[in-house]
């Protein structure tokens, strides 16, 4: 069987009808006992998974999925991976990702098409050139890469954008994350997930958790769909799910789940070869290797917990596209989703433990969880292991809102996650 | 597109509402006596039901502030009420 | 032989020509072709590539479901990629390419499909980066191209509609419910996607209620409009939201003619009922090669011959599965084709004039750019066309995006919908019905009770479904377009991505254009095999919008350019205009920045402001009236400082706290009278003041007892500012005493301008003595002009908001949101008076006290100044310390400008610890480059405020 993936493997198994692959991973059935139990197959899940394996030995593991493995917001986003935050806490967390995720595709063996093509923040007046000023300082202080470009740098790389100076949002110039880029998001999912079955972890999907079992006040498993299954501690990373999981824990948690639409259009020849994003219009985009662009934009402003999204936001977001590139007017929308986002008061996640022992946390990601997938499993990991927090994750506890401590970015820097 | 019924001028689209939070968070007072949990507990802690929620909304073109109870899986919309009504009983 | 047009038939203009070009090449063909029917009648087979291999495609289908034959369009001066040709009808002069169809080098990665199956990205180009390789992946893909040299489309238009009962598709189902509601007395509307109505009738002979098809349709057509309903044709209903919310677009135009209303129109339809009769959609083969130029649907054969009076073929061999082929057959016999049926059943029962094979399936194709022969096991069959039917499936999307379920039915080997959902009935083929009789049963039923009709009739086409098993010999195609065939679907399940959405996003099987129109059934059958699973237990993957694709112009309608996102404008923006101000948004709001030829205008006119008098358009401040008994200890609670202490006539600077403790606005509060005060809140944040004001009148306060107004708009402010304002303002009538004694610094009088009221506020924002002036918005240009007037002898000049920017920053003088971020409480600007004593309740109070609001280290705001002839900070500039190699930010520059008044640069910035580092020299932090500053308090000019009264 072929388990190694490389260009020769590849050639050797085209020679033999592509029939020696191994499963990326096992389907097993629930054991009876963990070390851990991790809740939500999605990005976070398993990478949390993988690192707990990887980095810390922890090999007793299960991630239980209700659905299919990264069938939630890691299958539904935008793919954009970028640390380009105000905060020295956040430029940690983000920029730990970006790292992890430089390197991820070699380590597990499995090519997540990191495409380091840039994120291009557009800004459209001098006050914004002021706050993109503020960011891109504080990005460079907290060492992460941030340029700014004049207006003819962003005709260079971008020439299809609308430099029309009657444009209700003309071009002043833009900032640029060159390290930033795009991912493929699916692959991340899956990467992590062959890896982490390699070294045994079981992944059980179609497996949904119904209550925690408590014993003494403290967690010690769950029940599922697939009968009881135990652990010493059990790790929640269900994103826009968190508040149910709570209700079924015992805690409570300061989130919201909103709903965040997607879209892509047909897919067309490269035109669009960096991440554009446009603050006041409020829509970002990038164009897929397939050729797709991908669109996205601002949460829908309703509460929600249905995947489907609804017009005004997406009009929204489509009219703020065509403003940006009026060249795509008669491009046409081929596909469009939302997913359900889980979203803090700062719009920072939450990583530690849930106030009930043997719970733990890693959620409030809200529209930014993609990105973060390797510091997610790495900083959870690290909690769910040695029971206190990475120096990283030490900020995003929960306990920061009693503090007051909150890491809020669009306070900060005025420009929202 | 959905419809919510604005107490005072009918069903109006989404568009013309803003979500002001959940029903039933009171303000905790005086603050001299109240702990930082439990103001962090009002500030930020949300209910966030998955299925029928009671919010409070805005409809920003006359201003009416209500409860609306609606479903947040199937945005289906149960009924609204005027914070008026609440106070005249 | 070849295919042809036929010397007569079809619903196309014989009299009106068309010529347009394809892949260069001249194309004749008549009004009412589409580019598809007019390329095939022009014997045109190979009309593009598919994805992945490059391999030649040629057309299957004749509607939406088209994998295949996607072409860019130019016309005139207008750009359409990724088109379907064989719905985009032909126009006179459309330049039609191929899509990666012309000499294509990269045809050569076919020979080494072996080694690229599904997902072989996933395995390879990690080393040393993928980024290296990329570029070449993704020039061999995507499709169409746009050309970014052509001017825009129009910006479409966009309707709301509402109806009883909205009818998709009109086919015999559409079209009977259609006329049965209008006739009931229901406002109807149907719409169809094609340009006719008729669906399948369109190419069927029948006899219904006694008469032909075209009568028939034409019947119905009157019933429907006769009775007031309503009938859009070329409109696709392509996306259900939530509460009965169905988007339309509806294709308005010949892609040459120049609307400025675009070329679609988006309906917003809200509907008391759908009825869905969106019809079915025939399915192809899985064999090897099947997706060779010259393999077509059965359904699309019969189109093309009735439609489009286009013979597709002359040796033609149908393969079928089921009856519905066999019509097709007889027709395209009685046309003059020769005609030889592949029935894979065991015991059809169908019969026709013409040869049959029975229990015979499609193995192999042979031809390359075009079929040769058709092999079945061991028969060779030379053939110039094959045409396929593999069975039928139900269009459910709309259902399904509805959140309809469906239930496998093996009758018809198709998921078929379960039970009505949201007020959505599927009737039709579309609900699994495909007789006559049968779906006019539905049709009838559901046009009076609105249910969901009993589904799974055994009527129609006897099908017995030929999946492909696993392990065929030869590459056979699941999705054309974008090149999966069996072996992916076995490596997907290999490899253990069974669960269907892991099916189609490791394979991309579905994720075409078509979005699996086609391929779908045929993929979730094969892993069903493969995995010795039932369909139903595969699953289907979500239905998502849209339908088909839709222009990104249709959704955006006329949202662009100012429409995008209006600007506020002055009363006084013509005049303004008219005496050269440059024009800036600030807030939401369009102001002059300054006046005159460019941006050293702003120091001159500062100075200017200091020494004489100046003039500033400040209408763009709020004015919301907070008016009751209860106004006094409402505005207490809203405001971090105490309100009702203020005396009648007084006015007093305030800060509103978001109850997170973090500044949220500061306003000038003035007490008119006893119940009536006027909140004056920062241009941008009216209305989230006015809505803050609301929200807790309503929910926390007895609302008998405050009313709240917003005035902002009824009401200009024209704001005189400098060391001549009194004298200036003398010299207008206001029926108001302008004696320093009577009218002091921080109060506010009422008088008459004009016959109307007005009101006078002696508040500053520049440092000197100021007045700003309020009056209804009618009498702004009144009152403007004998600012004016009078202010000539003062040698008075107009200011814009850019000089008041600099005057108020010599002064210290914040803006929220600029000079504090969305942390800054008040004590980070020294405000500790009200934390330390106010008594009572307000918005934010607790939270002044929380650890971090008492951490020592937080940022403060203050002054900087660096050395006379350095140059002036960068707003955006950090602060920073240094330990070692590594650096901290303390804080950043909010405010920077070269004063005019004092001669040298002033800055303010929000510092760690800054209020107790007076004169301590920082470094700071700009894009790589250090300087140093010095910290100072917030104030450059005139600390003693001597200048307010002066």
């Amino acid at each position: 069987m072929t388990r190694r993936y490389n260009a020769f493997s590849l050639i050797k198994e085209g020679l033999s009808g592509q029939k020696g692959w191994k499963p990326a991973w096992r389907s097993p059935e629930p054991k009876k006992q963990y070390d851990v139990i991790i809740v939500g197959g999605g990005g976070h899940g398993l990478a949390t998974a993988y690192y707990l394996a990887k980095n810390h030995g922890i090999t007793r593991v299960a991630i239980l999925e209700r659905g299919w493995l990264g069938g939630g917001n890691t299958g539904r986003n935008t793919v954009t991976i970028r640390s380009n935050y105000f905060y020295p806490e956040s430029v940690a967390l983000y920029e730990l990702s970006l790292k992890l995720y430089e390197k991820l595709g070699r380590e597990l063996n499995y090519n997540i098409m990191f495409s380091q093509r840039g994120v291009l923040s557009l800004i459209h007046s001098e006050p914004e050139m002021e706050m993109a000023a503020r960011l891109c300082n504080a990005m460079q202080i907290n060492g992460t890469d941030a340029e700014i470009l004049d207006v003819e740098a962003v005709q260079e790389l971008v020439p299809i954008l609308n430099f029309n100076a009657d444009a209700r949002y003309p071009i002043f110039g833009a900032t640029i994350q060159k390290r930033g880029g795009v991912a493929r998001h699916d692959a991340v999912a899956w990467g992590y997930a062959r890896a982490a079955d390699a070294m045994g972890v079981d992944i059980i999907q179609g497996c949904e958790v119904l209550d925690f079992i408590k014993e003494g006040g403290k967690c010690v498993g769950v029940e599922t769909n697939r009968g009881t299954i135990r652990a010493n501690k059990v790790g929640v990373a269900v994103a826009g799910n968190s508040t149910v999981m709570a209700k079924l824990g015992g805690y409570e948690l300061p989130i919201h789940s909103y709903t965040l639409q997607a879209c892509v259009s047909e897919p067309i020849k490269p035109c669009l070869n960096t991440v554009v994003v446009s603050p006041p219009i409020g829509t970002y985009l990038s164009q897929s290797d397939k050729g797709e662009m991908i669109i996205g934009g601002g949460l829908d402003r309703v509460p929600s917990y249905n995947q489907k999204g609804n017009p005004p936001a997406a009009e929204t977001v489509i009219s703020g596209m065509l403003e940006m590139f009026p060249v795509l007017r008669q491009l046409r929308l081929m596909r469009q989703w939302g997913g359900t986002v889980d979203v803090t008061p700062d719009s920072s996640p939450i990583i530690g433990p849930s106030g009930v022992p043997g719970i733990y946390l890693n959620c409030g990601w809200g529209t930014g969880g993609f990105k973060a997938i390797p510091a997610g499993g790495w900083l959870f990991s690290h909690l769910l292991a040695k029971d206190e927090h990475h120096e990283i994750s030490r900020p995003f506890d929960l306990d920061r809102f009693t503090k007051g401590s909150l890491i809020d970015e669009a306070a900060g820097s005025g420009i929202a996650h | 597109m959905q419809i919510y019924p604005c107490p005072f001028c009918g069903p109006r689209d989404e568009t013309e509402f803003s979500f002001g939070g959940e029903a039933g968070n009171d303000r905790p007072e005086p603050a001299e006596k109240i702990s930082a949990e439990r103001w962090a507990q009002y500030l930020y802690t949300q209910d966030n039901p998955r299925g029928n929620s009671h919010e409070i909304w805005v409809h920003l073109t006359c201003d009416e502030v209500f409860v609306m109870e609606r479903d947040t899986v199937t945005h289906e919309v149960i009924g609204t009420k005027s914070l008026r009504q609440e106070d005249a009983k | 032989m070849t295919a042809k047009r036929l010397p007569s038939g079809g619903r196309i203009d014989r009299e009106k020509p068309v010529t347009f070009t394809f892949d260069g090449k001249t194309i004749s063909a008549f009004e009412g072709d589409t580019i598809a029917s007019a390329l095939l009648a022009a014997n045109q087979w190979v009309v593009g590539r598919s994805f992945k291999y490059h391999r030649p495609r040629g057309i299957w289908g004749a509607g939406v479901e088209e994998p295949n034959a996607l072409v860019d369009i130019e016309i005139g001066n207008r750009n359409f990629p990724v088109s379907r040709a064989t719905t985009e009808f032909v126009e006179e002069g459309m330049v039609v390419t191929t899509v990666n169809g012309r000499v294509d080098r990269a045809a050569i990665l076919d020979k080494f499909a072996k080694f690229i199956p599904a997902a072989f990205y996933y395995k390879t180009f990690m080393w040393p980066d993928w980024h290296l390789f990329e570029p070449y992946i993704r020039d061999m893909a995507g499709l169409g191209r746009i050309n970014p040299d052509l001017p825009e489309t129009g910006r479409a238009e966009q309707i709301n509609h509402h109806c009883d009962v909205l009818v998709i598709g009109s086919g015999p189902a559409g079209l009977m419910a259609a006329s049965l509601a209008s006739k009931a007395g229901k406002s109807v509307l149907l719409v169809d996607n094609q340009r006719d109505l008729g669906g399948s009738l369109l190419h069927m002979d029948a006899n219904i209620e006694g008469q032909g098809v075209s009568g028939w349709i034409a019947d119905k057509t009157d019933e429907i409009e006769k009775s007031g309903g309503k009938i859009l044709k070329s409109t696709t209903a392509y996306g259900i939201y939530d509460h009965q919310m169905i988007y339309l677009n509806e294709k308005r135009s010949d892609m040459a003619r120049d609307l400025a209303s675009g070329l679609d129109c988006l309906w917003r339809v809200r509907a008391g009922h759908i009825i869905l009769a969106s019809g079915a959609i025939e399915r192809p083969m899985v064999f090897q090669n099947n997706d060779r130029p010259g393999i077509m649907s059965a359904d699309a054969g019969l189109k093309y011959l009735k439609q489009f009076g286009v013979l597709p073929g002359q040796n033609i061999v149908i393969a079928t599965n089921n009856d519905s082929a066999y019509g097709t057959a007889l027709a395209l016999r009685e046309a003059g084709a020769n005609v030889t049926m592949l029935d894979s059943r065991k015991d059809a029962q169908a019969e026709g004039d013409f040869d049959i094979l029975r229990e015979k399936s499609v193995t192999n194709i042979i031809g390359k750019n075009r079929i040769e022969a058709v092999v079945a096991e061991n028969h060779t069959i030379k053939a110039d066309l094959l045409l396929v039917s593999g069975g039928w499936t139900p269009s459910v999307h709309l259902y399904c995006q509805a959140g309809g379920k469906l239930d496998w039915n093996d009758t018809i080997a198709a998921f078929v919908p379960r039970a009505s959902v949201n007020g959505i009935s599927v009737i039709g083929a579309a609900n699994g019905t495909f007789e006559l009789n049968d779906l006019f049963a539905e049709a009838k039923a559901v046009a009076s009770n609105y249910g969901q009709p009993t589904t799974g009739k055994n009527s129609g086409f006897n099908i017995e479904p030929n999946w492909h098993g696993p392990s065929a010999k030869g590459r056979a195609w699941v999705d054309y377009q974008n090149d999966v065939t069996i072996k992916d679907v076995e490596l997907a399940a290999r490899e253990n991505f069974k669960s269907v959405e892991h099916l189609k996003r490791y394979t991309t099987l579905g994720m075409a254009n078509d979005q699996g129109k086609t391929s779908n059934i045929n993929g979730l059958a094969a892993m069903a095999a493969i995995t010795g699973r039932e369909i139903k237990e595969v699953g289907t993957t979500t239905y998502r919008p849209p339908f088909t694709p839709v222009p990104f112009a249709s959704i955006a309608g006329k949202r662009s350019g100012e429409l995008f996102n209006p600007v506020k404008r002055l009363p006084l923006e013509n005049w303004h205009r008219a005496n050269g101000a440059s024009f800036r948004e600030y807030g939401g709001w369009l102001r002059p920045a300054y006046y005159g030829k460019d941006e050293t205008e702003i120091t001159r006119e500062a100075k200017h402001a200091r020494t004489s008098v100046a003039l500033f358009d400040g209408s763009t401040l709020g004015k919301i009236e907070v008016m009751g008994p209860d106004a006094a200890k409402f505005l207490d609670f809203h405001y971090y400082n105490t309100v009702s202490t203020l005396k009648s006539g007084k006015i007093r600077y305030a800060f509103m706290l978001t109850e997170g403790g973090a500044i949220y606005d500061d306003g000038v509060l003035a007490r008119l009278s006893e119940n009536h005060f006027i909140v004056s809140c920062s241009s941008s944040h009216v209305d989230g003041v006015h809505r803050r004001l609301e929200m807790w009148r309503q929910d926390q306060f007895d609302p008998t007892k405050i009313a709240i107004h917003n005035a902002t708009a009824q009401w200009a402010t024209l704001t005189v500012t400098g060391p001549k304002s009194a004298a200036l303002l003398n010299k207008i009538d206001f029926n108001i005493d302008l004696d320093d004694e009577t009218f002091p610094h921080m109060s506010i009088r009422t008088g008459k301008f004009d016959g109307a009221d007005a009101r006078l506020s002696r508040v500053s924002f520049s440092g000197d003595r100021s007045y700003e002036i309020a009056v209804p918005a009618h009498k702004t240009e009144t009152l403007w002009s004998q600012l004016h007037d009078a202010g000539a002898e003062f040698d008075a000049a107009t200011i814009g908001v850019e000089a008041m920017s600099i005057l108020r920053a010599e002064k210290g003088f914040i803006i929220i949101g600029k000079d504090t971020d969305g942390t800054t409480m008040p004590q980070d600007l020294g405000l500790t008076g009200p934390m330390n004593k106010k008594k009572g309740e307000y918005l934010g109070k607790r939270s002044l006290f929380t650890e971090n609001a008492k951490d020592e280290n937080r940022r403060q705001l203050v002054g900087l100044q660096v050395a006379k002839g350095n140059e002036m900070l960068i707003t955006g500039a950090h602060g920073i310390e240094r330990d070692g190699n590594d650096k901290h930010s303390i804080g950043y520059v909010t405010s920077s400008y070269l004063s005019p008044n004092i001669d040298k640069p002033i800055a303010l910035a929000l510092i760690e610890r800054g209020l107790t580092r007076m004169g301590e020299e920082i470094e700071i932090w700009h894009m790589g480059q250090s300087c140093k500053a010095t910290i100072c308090a917030p104030c450059f000019f005139d600390p003693s405020m001597e200048r307010l009264n002066a």
